[in-house]
């Protein structure tokens, strides 16, 4: 499982590839932390698009990314999901905390 | 009810096989024809029990992971995981949602999302002794 970063006006984007479980997750989750203080972003936007699976893991890396966001007043928006990894965000109800969208399919 | 098919197998409490776990179960189920969303589900489940016992069973130390998948003859699938870590005190305020004894980064969903995606699930455990989840699941494939 990867992360790259970029980061432009105001807007951090990690894209996400590969799987997230415990292992994973544990992996990646310093680098986007350590995006997030450096930069104080107003917008943290996870892209899911080449996410090949996420159990309930990944609920934890957006909710502890959603909790470090709102320290520095800015939110957080979840783009790309499969309907697999869409499933497992409703359950954990993560609407609430911001944008979350199911890839789109042309 | 007879068994089909059924294997067994024993792995090191590692975070680095959780994925092997998923990939182990979804090779076997294969021969039930699962469709893709019944073979997500069940990869997402055991995902959830392996992590628990990684997690909260061993605490992150060294110990073995048993996992058990039968497959029956009315194409029902049974995924046994078992371990012999600290056990669960009451088990029924850790399977409730968003409940959990570890840390920031844990969500608390991993028996809401078993729940969700199997059709059975069942948990016994002592303390001291270790834990076992059963989960059941009927696989429809194209069937539906």
């Amino acid at each position: 499982m990867s992360a790259k970063i970029e980061y432009k006006d105001k807007e951090i984007r990690v894209f996400l590839s590969g799987e997230i479980d415990h292992h994973s997750a544990s992996l990646i989750r310093a680098s986007i932390d350590d995006a997030i203080i450096h930069k104080h972003p107003s917008l943290l936007t996870l892209d899911f698009a080449n996410v090949t699976f996420m159990d309930s893991s990944g609920i934890g890396l957006v909710m502890g990314r959603y909790k470090l966001m709102k320290t520095v007043q800015g939110r957080i928006r979840v783009v790309n999901l499969s309907p697999g990894a869409y499933k497992v965000m409703v359950l954990a109800g993560l609407e609430k905390l911001g944008e979350i969208k199911q890839k789109e399919v042309i | 009810m007879d068994t089909v098919n059924e294997m067994k197998l024993t792995m090191d409490s590692r975070s680095i096989n959780e994925g092997f776990s998923r990939v182990a179960v979804s090779a076997f189920i294969a021969s039930a024809d699962p469709n893709i969303e019944e073979i997500t589900d069940i990869k997402t489940a055991v995902s959830e029990a392996v992590t628990n016992a990684i997690v909260h069973g061993y605490r992150e130390k060294n110990g073995k992971i048993y996992i058990t998948v039968s497959i029956f003859e009315n194409n029902i699938i049974r995924i046994k995981i078992r371990d012999k870590g600290v056990g669960i005190d009451d088990i029924d305020k850790a399977m409730e949602p968003l409940f959990t004894t570890a840390g920031e980064e844990r969500a608390g969903l991993g028996f809401a999302v078993m729940e969700s995606f199997m059709d059975k699930v069942r948990v016994t455990s002592k303390p001291g002794m270790g834990t076992t989840v059963v989960m059941e699941k009927k696989i429809w494939g194209k069937r539906l």
